[in-house]
């Protein structure tokens, strides 16, 4: 059997299990077009500011549904892992010949698949919210593949938090950083308007800024090669160098011959 | 061929030494019981047996593989069902068996076939599309035990099968265990802390005590080592066991006995109405007399000094990721 098929297999696992549980996907689905929802109507005057760069409060904030999914379903796949850990689950997949990137990628596969269906739905509800994607029906999908990029960065620095504690509350003890993370960067306001300095300087080191401008790019401009090409090459950097981590803790909790 | 050979076999957690130089071997097609308290290195020792965690020291050999050198042969070859049947709640019974058999590599009609088969034979064909979490832990460990034979393991490792299951579930699996090795001819590994478990179904028993093999034998050839029965008597008056004690002096060594008894064994040639005429002629009421054949508690007692049954409830030590090789 191959790796990729392997990595198939666990994949769909993991979506399953995902799915077999309502409560988690239903917040995951809900808080993030609620919170668009509020945000947009409450501080769609924003939008007034001189060289705000969109037309409307929602169009600025259309792409943040896709982060907060991407963090919330790349945490919950974290969690499952730690909970497999914590189980036994993930020695009865050592028993088998499954591959160990296998093990480890198949458990990222399954969030990122279930995390594709969530976009769709987050798009169309803030289309419904009167968002105006600019980027046209080609648009979608890159916008789609910068996101699920994110959820690869998120899952893969979580993992290894899983990977390295064993627990599942371990993992869910770090969602309040993912979440400062997200507020210390450019969500609510282009970096070029924030007035205070040191939030200025900090949501310029952040890397979350440059995932959001990127897929805001895309609903706010259209296609704007430099965003994009910089929200893939920082989200892709993150990707590589948190999975190099998560590889080094797999291949520590994973001590099979 | 011998199924399974450890030599000097030894895992240390820092300062801890979980195993400490454990030599077995294990025939084809026998079943052999690893006996000890909790926290002893049984885990330990399957999780070594099973290449989920190498050896600090010594070496095993699994279905003719060495279990450092060639971890995935010697995984090819086995199953096992580890201590704490490791279910995904969320999953059915059905689809354990397909995510198994697909990572086993079995092609879509042998999964169908091998899976509805191995289903039945542990009663769960009704259950088989109900979630799991919605399974007794009999029909947890029942599952655990079908997805371990999925790949037709010659070698077949359970840990600690029927902690914590009911008698009936626990006969069940007595069963089917006892059927795997004589009907298929699959080598059994099996531990335990119940020692009638190991009495009714290994061939062979290994004690295991703080990391060490302490006896090795068939469960009547290591009764018969301590060969000699226990008499265990309730005085009437709490202040005669020291008379008693004395009574029973001349027939054999005092060891510990049963609640509120008096106890010795019994050196050779003497037996219950020597003792009955002994105490008749100093005089000592008592309430109850009873003569114990020797169980393999007594034999773990002999060994080690101290019971088997009653004994604390420490964990098996698990390694952190920081103890373990390429952390």
């Amino acid at each position: 059997m191959t790796t990729l098929r392997q990595i198939a297999v666990l994949g769909r696992r993991a979506f399953m299990r995902s799915i077999r549980q309502p409560g988690q996907l239903a917040f995951a689905l809900v808080f993030p077009l609620f919170f668009l929802f509020v945000i947009a109507s409450g501080l769609d005057r924003a939008s007034a500011l001189p060289g705000f760069p969109a037309d409307s409060y929602v169009d600025f904030m259309f792409a943040i549904p896709f982060v907060h999914g991407a963090l919330f379903t790349a945490l919950n796949s974290a969690i499952e892992l730690g909970r497999d850990i914590d189980t036994g689950f993930l020695n009865r997949l050592a028993l088998t010949p499954a591959r160990g990137v296998a093990i480890m990628l198949g458990n990222l596969a399954g969030g990122v698949a279930l995390v594709l269906i969530q976009f769709a739905i987050y798009f169309v509800g803030g289309t419904l919210l009167g968002a105006d994607f600019h980027a046209g029906l080609l648009g979608i999908p890159v916008l789609f593949a910068l996101a699920a990029m994110g959820a690869l960065a998120i899952g893969a620095v979580s993992m290894m938090v899983a990977l390295r504690t064993g627990s599942p509350e371990a993992v869910q003890g770090i969602f309040p950083l993912f979440f400062v993370a997200l507020f210390l960067s450019s969500m609510n306001m282009p970096r070029n308007l924030i007035q205070t300095d040191w939030f200025r300087w900090i949501a310029t080191l952040n890397p979350v800024s440059y995932l959001i401008e990127g897929l805001r790019s895309l609903v706010v401009v259209g296609w704007n090669l430099q965003a994009l090409a910089t929200g893939f090459a920082i989200t892709s950097a993150c990707v590589a160098v948190s999975l190099y981590f998560s590889a080094g803790a797999f291949r520590a909790r994973l001590t099979r011959t | 061929m011998s199924a399974i050979v450890a030599e000097r076999l030894v895992r240390q957690f820092k300062a801890v030494r979980a195993v400490d130089g454990i030599d077995l071997e294990v025939a084809d097609g026998e079943i052999y019981g690893f006996l000890g308290p909790n926290g002893a290195g049984k885990s330990t020792t399957v999780h070594m047996l099973t290449t989920l965690l190498p050896p600090t020291e010594g070496r095993a050999v699994v279905g003719g593989f060495d279990v450092l050198a060639d971890g995935p042969k010697v995984r090819e070859t086995i199953g096992a069902a580890l201590q704490e049947a490791a279910l995904d709640p969320f999953l059915t019974g059905r689809d354990h068996v397909r995510l198994q058999a697909s990572l086993h590599g079995l092609s879509r009609d042998e999964r169908k076939t091998r899976g509805d088969e191995l289903l039945e034979r542990v009663g769960l064909t009704q259950a088989a599309d109900r979630k799991v979490r919605t399974y007794s832990g009999g029909m947890k460990r029942r599952l655990d035990l079908a997805l371990a034979l999925l790949h037709r393991p010659s070698i077949l490792f359970l840990d600690e099968p029927t902690t914590g299951l009911d008698p009936q579930s626990r006969n069940a699996l007595w069963v089917e265990v006892a059927r795997l090795a004589k009907e298929d001819g699959v080598t059994v590994f099996l531990t335990t802390q119940y020692l009638e478990e190991a009495d009714v179904l290994a061939d062979r028993v290994g004690i295991i005590d703080r990391g060490r093999i302490v006896a090795e034998g068939t469960p009547s050839a290591l009764k018969a080592e301590i060969g000699r029965p226990t008499v265990q008597i309730t005085p009437r008056e709490a202040g005669d066991r020291q008379r008693i004690l004395d009574a029973l002096d001349r027939f054999g060594l005092p060891v510990e006995g049963k609640p509120g008894c008096v106890a010795a064994r019994l050196d050779h040639g003497y037996d219950l109405v020597d003792v009955v005429r002994a105490l008749d002629a100093e005089g000592v009421p008592i309430d109850h007399l009873e003569l114990d054949a020797p169980s393999l508690d007594d034999v773990f007692l002999a060994k080690t000094g101290h019971r088997l049954e009653g004994q604390g409830d420490e964990p098996e030590l698990e390694p952190e990721p920081a103890e373990r090789v390429g952390a």
